[in-house]
Order: C-alpha cells, then structure tokens, then sequence
C-alpha cells in the first residue's frame, strides 16, 4: 500500500469526499439534522463542524422542506449546500421544494440562478429498520427534469462521486447504500484520476448475460456473477451509477454482445429505473436481443416489516432466476 | 352547527384566558395595534413607536409610485381582457403595501416576491414590461435577479420564504450583518400572503429564522382573500400575533397606509441589517380585484365589504394629505398622468410585440450541463420539425 492509499469503508469514503471538497472550496456548506456535533445518525460527516464550524456544518430544525427550502436561498447566494436527508422516507417533505424549486429554478431563470446543490439520501434497505427507514425513491427524481440523481455502489466511488457532485453546477441527489456504509473496506488511491460522475462502469467483464445494478444492489449482482460462474455462466456486470442522466453506451455495447440483460434494484419494479432501461435497451439492441429484457426488483407492495425485508430485496437466488430464465428463452 | 371560526370568544374552562381577551374582539377593523400614520380621511396622525418624519418630496414620490404602480395593474388586467395576456394578479388596492414596503429597501437588500409583488417590482427599477412574459405564457420570468435584488415570481404559495430565509443566512455568512456600516448591512424581505401563512414552508421558514436569527422580514400582505377563502378560515387569532410563538416581534401596519407601512417596514430591515433577526409585518389591506382575472369575486363576497374597503383606499388619502397642505399642485398632477399614460402605452406596445419564443426554446437552460440524452431528444425534435414544410 503506497502512502497515498488506504483501507476505507463507504462511510469514511463519503465523509473524506466532503471534507476534501469543503476543503477545496469555501462554499460549500452541509447542513441537515444531526450533522454537527453527532457527525450525522450515520457518522458520515463525522468531525466535520469540529474541523470547519458551525456556519459551515450546520445543524437544522427538523423540517427537510426547510432544509432544502433553505438550502435554495444559500444557492442563491453562491454558497453549494450539501444536505443531507437523514432517511430516504423522510425525504417526501421537501419534495415539493425538491421538485418545484431545486429542479426549475435554473430553467425558470434562464440559466441566471443555477443551483449547485446536493441532496444526499442514505437509500435502500436490509438494516432491520422500522418503517420509513428502507426505501428506494429514486425513480421519483430521476423523473424530474432539471434534477441529476447518481448513487454510489463502493468507498471509492463514495469518495469521488461526492466529489464531483458538489462540483456540479446542476443539482444532484446522491443516493447511498446505506447497508454498505460499515461494510467492506477498499482501498482509496487519492492520488488517482476518478472517470466522470455521470458515467456508468462496467465492473466484471462476462459473455453470456449483462446485468446491470447501482447502489446496494451492485453487490448482490457481483456475488450473483460469481455464484454462475461456479456452474459455468459467465455475466458482465455494469454498475449503472448515475440514473438520471442514463450512461447507456457501456450498456448498449454490453447487451449487443450478450444479447441477454437483467437489470436489478432494491426500488418497486413498476416505473423504477428497470422499466426505462429496459424500454431503452430495446429501443437501441432490437437485432441483438435474445430474450426479453428481465426486472429484478422490489415488489410493488410498501416496504414490508423487517423480518420479512429480505424476502422483499432482490437478492443472489432471484438475480440468478432471472438469468435462468433470460437463458432458457 | 355553528362555525368554529365565529366562536373564538368562548371561554373554555381551564385552558385560561379566552383569546378575545387576548387578541381582543375582533379582526375587522384591523385592531386597536394597527400602526397608522395616515388615517384614511388623509389626517396624519402620530405613533409612539414608529412614527417619523417624512419630508414633501417623499410623500409626493410616493404618491407618484403608487399612481404609477395603479396603472400599471390596471393596463396589465385591460390587456388580460384583450387577450393579450392569460392571466394577470392584480393588485389593486395593495399599493401602499409594495410601495411602502419596496421604498424602505436599500439596494443592498434583497426582495422575495409572490407573483403579486408588481409594486415592489417597480421599486428595484424593474421594467414592467418584464413582469408580463411569465403572465402572457412567453417564459417563466424575464428579468436578472442579480441585477435588481428581486427574485423570481415564485408560484407555489409560500415556497420563497424558505428561500429568503436560505438567502438571509448566506449574508450572515458573508459578513454583511450587523456590522455598522449602512452601505455593507443588507437585508431580506419575504412577501407572502394570509393563504400563505397556513403553508408549511412558512411556519418552516419562521422557524428556521429565529433559529438562526437570520436578517429577514417576513412582509404578509393580508388582503383579506385566498381566493375565495377568508382570512378566518386561515387563523383564529391576528396573523402578527403568530410571529410571538416563533420567537420574533410581529407588528400589525395599516397596510393601505403608505408612511405607515414605509416606517414600519424600514425598522424591521434595520432590525434584521443589525442582526437582530427577523420580524414579521402583517400589512394589513384589502384584495379590491379578484385572485386573479380568472376568479369572480361576486360568488364569494359582499359588495359592502368591497365598498367599505374603498374609503380607505391607499391613494386617495395620500392626495387629500397633498392637497390639503399644497404640497402638489395641478401640474404635479398632470405631469404624473401623462406620464401614467406613457407607461400604458409602453406596457401595451411592449406586451403586443412580445415575440413568442420559439418551440426549440424548451430545451434551454434545463441544466447547467446539458446531458447527452437531452441534447439527442431536442435533435430528434428539431429533425422532426424539418421534416414540415412549414417554418416554425
């Protein structure tokens, strides 16, 4: 391990990726409840009112329309706020200030009154949370127009994409797995060039079906991939990354060789992200599918209690169904 | 069943005085704390708190902006009827209230409008020619915030209250509050209405200020009317008395009243420059039009109201207070109306020649950065477009 790498969890990722951009530039602020001294009820903004202040690390009323709503008004002064919601379903609030203002306010202005704005949501499920605390909203701001929406898989995603969100003059909801924050760790090299936010990757190279995932579910395809390697099966595996804009190019290429794609996420499968992709892929790689494009999702159902969550998440048995049965048509 | 909004009075055993004793016995008349300077009969009258000096140039360009600001509502609903706008908000009778309030700004401050705020738009030296894009349907709002210190017309009752108080705490953060220095201190006001002080991003936004205690002034227009709904439908006690139980002064002005409103309204931005947080105005007055010029105020209110209401009328006492002391003269008058006529036919001409944008324009200013899949779904347009002979 060289002096510029280190072992590093999602948690801390994302924590070094907000330091080093409010290191960076004096504008950017974080605010959100808990954030200060506590660090955030996920610690990902540990130390940092510590280190930068409580006028750059503030600690908000509980009121996520008045989070964002605020966050607005320092946008407008040329400050980048970084909030954080402090649950994904507790983002529903603000998403009136999230849909009709962070959204249109640059297009409403001509482009005069831009909003470099990110609005981070810890997201998705298996933490044995009660009601509220599991869910998957990201189709609902992947269908604004005006808003970005990314989501990290790894630490060393977390470290850059956190990055270059706060760097983007458009507003973006940055999704984190929040199962994955303490998980496992990997190795960071600072001094490393990161690609492009809003590009998508392909993480594990394979011929005979794509299979495509973002956020917590990138883990669950990759054991899925090892899982069919072990009975001869061989599947790439793309981490989509940014889901609003779509980086179909990786998947296009991908899915014309395999013919075959499933595409999986914590989010309902009706209207989630999976449907657009799907509609997407038929669209460009008509000629070369061998079978229909497959959604591993959530049920449309509410988030179930927690001692039957895992019966509601995609999990390594139903990805690997869906291959099963993209193969068998 | 009676209305639970006529019973306030009633005492309810136990749960301590009865908020007529409070607030006292009704709303109607605007109260006995209504800070006036200007009695609608055009009589100036004194207040210990915030009475002041105002000297005859003042009062005669106060007089003029409100004359002015009148027309410029008043062309704005002809050209609605015209068809040459699809909607207007007027805000007849309202005038003292922007002009009183938009007076008291210094450039520095910085103004967060509803999509009524044509007074105070004019204050800031907006054209208001501007004003009538976002109303005739050309674009969402035409005019540079940075250039003016005036935000964008927000249409969701209330959202911009956040905003004001979001925008408060970045000049905390830049350094010019409380300082000293009247060039540097800087202030917001946020204007919204009585429907909207029901909206969660309001009390939101009160919340937050007094929190921070950040350098904003919450300016209510009360006109009385939510569309068709009724001050009392929106609260039980006067609207001024809300801002005690957020932590921060409220204080009820005659907001037909424009000394009044002027006097009040600057102490409340040089409270917030000063950094002694925010201050809720409720300028108290009346919606003399509709909602908009799609609503019919006949199916919902009295005619008496609206006719009592027009003895106070916000200009009218202003000019008996000129005349009566000979602080204007007939050539005052008859150069303000020429150059209210002016401004009519500049607003007339300007909105007839407004051009349409074009449809490829729908495109622009989405996002900062332009992602690839929207700059292919506007080329695939724009393809399409010319497969028609005809020129769009």
């Amino acid at each position: 391990m060289s002096a510029s790498t280190q072992k590093i969890t999602l948690a801390k990722g994302l924590n070094m990726g907000l330091r080093k951009a409010m290191e960076d530039d004096p504008k950017v602020l974080v605010m959100g409840e808990d954030v200060g001294k506590l660090g955030g009820v996920f610690r990902i903004t540990d130390g940092l009112q510590k280190d930068f202040g409580e006028d750059r690390v503030i600690d908000s009323p509980l009121a996520e329309s008045g989070i964002v709503g605020t966050a607005v008004g320092l946008a407008l002064r040329g400050y980048r706020p970084v909030v954080e919601i402090q649950f994904d379903g507790f983002v529903y609030p603000a998403y009136d200030q999230i849909v009709c203002q962070v959204a249109k306010m640059h297009y409403r202005s001509k482009g005069r009154s831009p909003m470099p704005m990110v609005i981070r949501i810890p997201f998705g499920g298996g933490i044995g949370a009660v009601e509220h605390h599991s869910e998957s909203p990201e189709a609902q701001f992947a269908h604004t127009p005006g808003l970005k929406v990314v989501a990290c898989s790894n630490p060393v995603d977390g470290y850059w994409m956190m990055q270059q969100a706060i760097a983007s003059d458009d507003p973006v909801i940055f999704l984190e797995p929040k199962r994955q924050y303490h998980a496992e760790k990997a190795e960071l090299d600072e001094s490393a060039t990161p690609e492009p936010l809003f590009t998508s990757r392909v993480v594990r190279r394979g011929d005979d079906v794509t299979v495509l995932a973002y956020g917590p579910t990138v883990k669950t395809a990759m054991s899925a991939a090892e899982a069919a390697a072990t009975e001869g099966r061989s599947l790439e595996v793309i981490d989509l990354r940014t889901l609003s804009p779509l980086d179909m190019g990786p998947v296009y290429e991908s899915v014309r060789r395999t013919g075959r794609a499933v595409i999986t996420h914590e989010a309902h499968v009706n209207l989630g992200i999976g449907s657009e992709v799907a509609a997407r892929i038929t669209e460009e790689c008509f000629y070369s599918l061998e079978s229909p494009v497959l959604r591993v999702g959530g049920f449309d159902t509410p988030y179930p209690a927690s001692r039957i969550e895992e019966d509601f998440l995609p999990d390594l048995d139903r990805v690997l169904d869906a291959v099963d049965r993209t193969l068998a048509y | 069943m009676p209305d639970p909004a006529t019973e306030r009075g009633q005492n309810r055993d136990g749960f301590g005085p009865d908020l007529a004793e409070v607030f006292g016995p009704s709303q109607n008349d605007g109260g006995p704390e209504l800070v006036q300077l200007l009695t609608p009969e055009g009589e100036r009258v004194h207040h210990p708190e915030f009475d002041m000096d105002f000297s005859a140039e003042q009062l005669r360009g106060f007089y003029r902006d409100m004359v002015l600001t009148r027309r410029i509502d008043t062309e704005a609903t002809a050209l609605q009827r015209h068809g040459e706008l699809g909607i207007w908000a007027q805000l007849l009778g309202q005038e003292a209230a922007q002009i009183g309030a938009g007076r008291a700004l210094r450039p520095q401050d910085y103004v967060f409008p509803t999509y009524r705020e044509h007074g105070v738009a004019y204050c800031r030296g907006l054209d208001p020619l501007k004003l009538l894009g976002l109303f005739r349907g050309v674009d969402h709002g035409s005019w540079d915030p940075k250039e003016v210190n005036f935000g964008q017309y927000t249409i969701v009752i209330g959202a911009q209250c956040l905003h004001a108080t979001g925008y408060a705490m970045g000049m905390q953060r830049d350094g010019v509050v409380g300082t000293g220095d009247p060039e540097r201190d800087a202030a917001v006001i946020a204007h919204f209405g009585d429907g909207a002080s029901s909206q969660g991003d309001v009390n939101e936004a009160f919340i937050f200020a007094a929190s921070y205690n950040a350098p904003v002034v919450f300016f209510c227009q009360n006109n009385q009317w939510a569309i068709s709904e009724p001050i009392e439908r929106q609260t039980r006690i006067p609207l001024y008395q809300r801002a005690l139980g957020f932590g921060f002064p409220g204080v009820r002005v005659d907001g037909n009243d424009v000394m009044a409103t002027y006097a009040v309204t600057q102490a409340a931005l040089q409270r917030a420059r000063d950094g002694q947080g925010p201050t809720f105005v409720e300028a108290y007055t009346y919606r003399m039009g509709a909602h908009t010029t799609t609503d019919d105020p006949t199916r919902y209110r009295l005619n008496d109201d609206v006719e009592s209401w027009k003895l106070k009328d916000p200009i009218a006492r202003v000019e008996a207070y000129l005349r009566r002391n000979g602080l204007i003269d007939t050539e005052f008058v008859d150069d303000l109306k020429k150059e209210a006529d002016d401004l009519g036919a500049h607003l007339r001409e300007g909105c007839k020649s407004m051009p349409d944008p074009k449809a490829m324009q729908m495109f622009d200013h989405v996002y900062a950065d332009m992602p690839e899949e929207l700059v292919t779904q506007r080329d695939g347009f724009a393809a399409y477009l010319e497969t028609f002979e005809e020129a769009r």
